[in-house]
């Protein structure tokens, strides 16, 4: 019974958190404009925890603006972009960061395409080899008998209604 | 009383599908001619009452019947007419009966069509798209029924959310779904020639038009839901990578990788255990972008409201469909022989280039896409896979695709020498490549690699794609609409490379603090703050701003965007306002009052933007070009029906 | 494509693929998505001083030290937070030390929230600005840290306590630093 009533509370709690969609406006006073490029580029890979699935630039949520004022804050004091990324991985882990860290967890994740393009190329080099090996044949191939049965049967069909 | 025949309406649906799964399936096996001929009629009627539910819960929305429960969730006295009719496919129940709907269209589409397909194989083709029908209605009356009574009916509803009030969202699921549910055509086939135990390039020629229509849509659909999104939603971007959307785009890569196998496979008759696994592929990822959306294993802003329990309806669907369908090929795929040979320079190895290209792309989606997943189901910890892992394997992927594209279409078929197109093709390389890297240069006095590829990739392609059809032109030789269907198909890519990557390198957003009659300048336009207004509309009241726009001694425009409050809800919408050319977009949203008159806004400069969907459009056209090539109308003319001795035996 | 036979295997191989993927989208269909894990397990509270909501005074991360706590993250917003209450203070008259962290709150709804529900901690530190939760990697109310003798986090609850299974949950770690 309690977990229906949390599932509905969440659920209802979801409902009034569905995002005011006013595109949330910081007007913060920046030092440089490359200050402000990276405040950017921050608060769009850095994932707002209590959202579906968005950056914490482009919600409304609470939570997402204080961590975007967290980000000026320390932006403002000077620290770095790695710095400020530790931060909010310290304390919210991995699943805060649009960029997947690069470690052994994620190795699959990042080399995993280049591995799968690597291995086509492969397997389509081995498979033109392999068919350049195996000799042209003088007469029609069994595919090109089947399209003149085919072109015939349609000629013959477009003579008669049959 | 109307919901209830619309209710029954499905009931009778879902029993006539199931007699279109199994009877003509079985006279298929046996040569039966009593039993196939009941494919078409049964396809018809089943269409019928598929239509006639259809229209009943339209006319409970039109209606306001709030006494139907999905009725009184999205819609409300006030709603326009227009969002009442698309409101019906507004969320999880509507949507299904949609699908089922659209489904049933290409079926008797393909009924209508297949008067020179083999019966046999026309039968097979019908009642696998039955089958997949069959799940639908299942999944409707068993789990999600849009006709549900809710009692005491409210007096009003609450009305549709507000961000799916807009033109652009009564468009885009429709034509998605024409493109999805497309592909089960393409499916249907290939699962026929399976069973079969024979495919051909006839098989080939019967699939294309098909695959291509339904690819046409889904590149129309997506395009729609990407400028939707960024003229909606107020910052600026115009794709997320979220999960929903890419559960869209996924199919659309192995579907571009499927048109252009079936073209091989048509005219030379190479690749087709390739070409029969991609079209069961396109169409299962079609499927498994419905579980995403549907089941909550993924967190997406799109996702309907989410539900475990419907989910696992959904994978067992899956299983029993896409299992099915693999186990069918690695059990007859054998069967499938390509006799074809080609040489290392030719067509045939470039096409086979681009499926393992696209097949990457598509590998990418789902690999970044599925990784969260994977990592918690080992319990090794939470990660988040966003934008910036997915453009990047984009910028890789793009490389040898734009390549490619350059080469490809001018080489031969079977076999060609480089020493043809060597000189033109270099040259145009080495120009490409200059005029790219310059680019930057010129309008930013700044060297930028990546930008500067980007343009040469675009004009490398252009370039090649032109001057092949000029060659065409010049020797007098015939243009046949799937080849001019080509060239612009190609063309846009090139329009939406150059889209993409102006927007991206030379776009300008900026947060203000803004009081009347103070102003902004970014790139040479001044933005002008008047002031804000109060506006009513049909279901809303707003807070409008006035922005003048300046270039130089000349006003270029007014933006006027608005921050609204809907009948419904208490949390405010933001309606951007965009002046738009076709070369650069200047954009407004409007954000707080922060007292003293003053108000937070934010204005974009986005060069080059509208260049993304004239290319998406340029694609749709040229798969629509593609397909009315007359070779495929030709074969509507004919008036024989009955299979010819070679073809078409079980 | 191919000019001999395909394995079996190879045909295969996409049906085993497929089957794969169903595994993990089953298991999926069991997990959470949305639920971050807290990464602050194993490490010392995070230092922080704040005032107290109902008294004069602060109460900082040495405050801590000593006794094995919980901290409950709540605010009268939070419509949860009165869900698990009750729990809360069972708990708390089951002698189970409970330090409050007011989260975003009013400091005058929040002591009329108390009056009306009746108060269970030992004492409440008040994060006006939640700046101190982003420190705890809070993200929502309601949520509960258990904290051992040492001052180090052993234990993370997110939602509301009156859930059994992660009550459950909790209690067996609690269990665990008792010995």
């Amino acid at each position: 019974m309690n977990k229906i009533i949390s599932s509905l509370i969440l659920a209802v709690v979801l409902l009034f958190s569905v995002p005011a969609f006013a595109a949330p406006i910081e007007t913060f006073k920046f030092d440089s404009p490359e200050t402000e490029k990276v405040f950017h580029k921050l608060s769009e890979e850095l994932r707002c925890l209590v959202c579906q699935n968005q950056n914490i630039a482009e919600s409304n949520a609470d939570l997402a603006k204080d961590l975007r004022l967290q980000i000026y804050t320390m932006l403002q004091k000077g620290q770095t972009e790695d710095e400020i990324v530790a931060f909010m991985v310290e304390r919210y882990g991995d699943y805060v960061l649009y960029r997947p860290p690069f470690k052994p967890m994620t190795w699959l994740l990042w080399l995993g395409p280049l591995m799968i393009f690597v291995l086509g190329v492969f397997f389509a080099f081995r498979f033109m080899k392999s068919q350049s090996s195996v000799s042209q044949p003088e007469s029609l191939s069994e595919e090109e008998i089947e399209r003149v049965k085919s072109l015939h049967a349609d000629m013959k069909a477009e003579q008669g209604d049959k | 009383m109307i919901p209830e025949l619309g209710h029954f309406a499905l009931i009778i649906a879902f029993a006539i599908s199931i007699v279109q799964s199994i009877v003509p399936l079985i006279g298929a096996a046996k040569n039966d001619s009593a039993m196939i001929s009941m494919a078409r009629p049964a396809a018809l009627v089943q269409f019928l009452f598929v239509g006639l539910a259809y229209a009943a819960l339209t006319h409970a929305f039109i209606v306001h019947d709030f006494s139907v429960l999905y009725v009184s969730k999205h819609s409300n006295l006030v709603q326009p007419l227009m969002y009442r009719i698309s409101g019906v496919w507004g969320s999880h129940e509507g949507s299904l009966l949609l699908w089922t709907l659209i489904l049933s269209i290409w079926t008797i589409a393909v009924a209508v069509y297949s008067k020179n397909l083999p019966e046999i194989l026309m039968a097979r083709v019908l009642a696998v798209m039955a089958m997949i029908s069959t799940g639908f209605l299942m999944f409707m009356l068993f789990t999600s029924n849009p006709f549900e009574r809710i009692f005491p009916a409210p007096l009003d509803g609450n009305e549709l959310n507000p961000l799916l009030q807009d033109p652009g969202l009564i468009l885009h699921p429709p034509m998605l779904y024409m493109g999805y549910v497309g592909f089960s055509v393409a499916f249907a086939f290939a699962v026929a020639a399976l069973l079969g135990g024979k495919l051909d390039a006839t098989w080939a020629r019967w699939s294309r038009p098909w695959t291509t229509i339904a690819w046409s849509f889904l590149t129309f659909g997506i395009a729609l839901g990407s400028w939707w999104a960024y003229n909606e939603l107020g910052w600026g971007g115009w794709w997320f990578w979220d999960p929903v959307e890419n559960a869209s785009f996924m199919p659309w890569l192995v579907g571009t990788a499927l048109i252009h196998s079936l073209a091989s496979t048509e005219k030379r008759g190479v690749f087709k255990s390739w070409t029969v696994l991609l079209a069961i592929l396109a169409f299962s990822l079609s499927l498994l972008g419905t579980f995403i959306v549907r089941s909550g294993v993924l967190v997406s802003v799109h996702a309907f409201a989410t539900d475990p329990a419907r989910g696992v309806f959904i994978l067992a669907f899956l299983i029993v469909v896409i299992g099915g369908s693999l186990g069918l090929y690695a059990w007859r795929s054998a069967t499938v022989v390509s006799y074809g040979r080609f040489t290392w320079f030719s067509r045939e190895t470039a096409l086979l280039l681009n499926n393992i290209i696209f097949l990457t792309a598509a590998a990418a989606v789902f690999v970044g896409t599925m990784y969260p997943l994977v990592v918690d189901a080992f319990g090794i910890g939470k990660i988040s896979v966003g934008r910036p892992y997915f453009d990047t394997m984009f910028s890789f992927i793009a490389i040898p695709l734009l390549l490619l594209l350059g080469v490809g279409p001018a080489v031969r078929w079977k076999g060609d020498n480089t020493s043809r197109i060597a000189k033109v093709t270099i040259s145009f390389f080495i120009f490409s490549l200059v005029v790219g890297l310059l680019l930057p240069f010129l309008i930013e006095d700044k060297l930028n690699i990546a930008t500067g590829l980007g343009y040469a990739g675009a004009l490398w392609v252009a370039l090649t794609t032109l001057k092949e059809l000029f060659d065409r032109i010049s020797k007098k030789l015939k243009l046949s609409l799937s080849y001019i269907g080509m060239v612009v198909a190609h063309l846009g890519i090139a329009v939406f490379v150059v889209g993409v990557t102006t927007t991206v390198t030379y776009s300008e957003e900026k947060d203000l603090r803004m009081v009347p009659g103070s102003s902004y300048n970014i790139s040479g336009y001044e933005f002008r703050f008047q002031g804000v207004r109060k506006v009513n509309g049909p279901n809303y009241i707003a807070d409008e701003a006035v922005i003048e726009v300046w270039h130089g001694e000349e006003k270029s425009g007014e933006l006027l965007p608005q921050k609204r409050i809907y009948s419904g809800k208490s949390n405010p919408m933001t309606d951007a306002s965009i002046d738009k050319t076709l070369f650069r977009d200047l954009y407004a949203a409007l954000g707080e009052e922060l007292g003293g008159g003053a108000w937070s806004m934010r204005v974009y400069y986005k060069p080059m933007i509208r260049w993304i969907w004239l290319g998406t459009l340029f694609m749709t056209f040229g798969g629509i070009l593609a397909v009315s090539d007359k070779r495929y109308r030709q074969k509507a003319k004919k008036k024989s029906t009955q299979p010819l001795a070679a073809t078409g035996n079980a | 494509m191919e000019t001999t036979k395909p394995t079996l295997l190879r045909r295969l191989m996409p049906l085993i693929i497929f089957a794969v993927l169903v595994i993990f989208l089953a298991v999926g269909l069991t997990l959470n998505p949305r639920e971050v894990p807290s990464p602050l397990i194993g490490k010392p509270a995070p230092e922080f001083e704040l005032p107290l909501l109902l008294q004069d005074g602060s109460f900082s991360n040495k405050d801590l030290i000593g006794h094995v706590t919980l901290v409950n993250v709540w605010a009268s917003w939070c419509f949860a937070c009165r869900q698990e209450h009750e729990v809360v203070k069972q708990l708390s008259r089951q002698g189970v030390r409970i330090i409050g962290l007011n989260y975003k709150d009013d400091a005058d709804d929040a002591k009329q929230w108390l009056a009306k529900l009746g108060n269970p901690y030992q004492a409440i530190a008040a994060d006006r600005d939640g700046r101190i939760a982003i420190d705890w990697g809070v993200y929502g109310a309601p949520e509960t840290f258990l904290i051992d003798q040492q001052g180090i986090i052993r234990h993370k609850v997110i939602g509301p306590l009156s859930d059994q299974e992660k009550f459950d949950a909790l209690m067996a770690v609690m269990q665990t630093l008792k010995k």
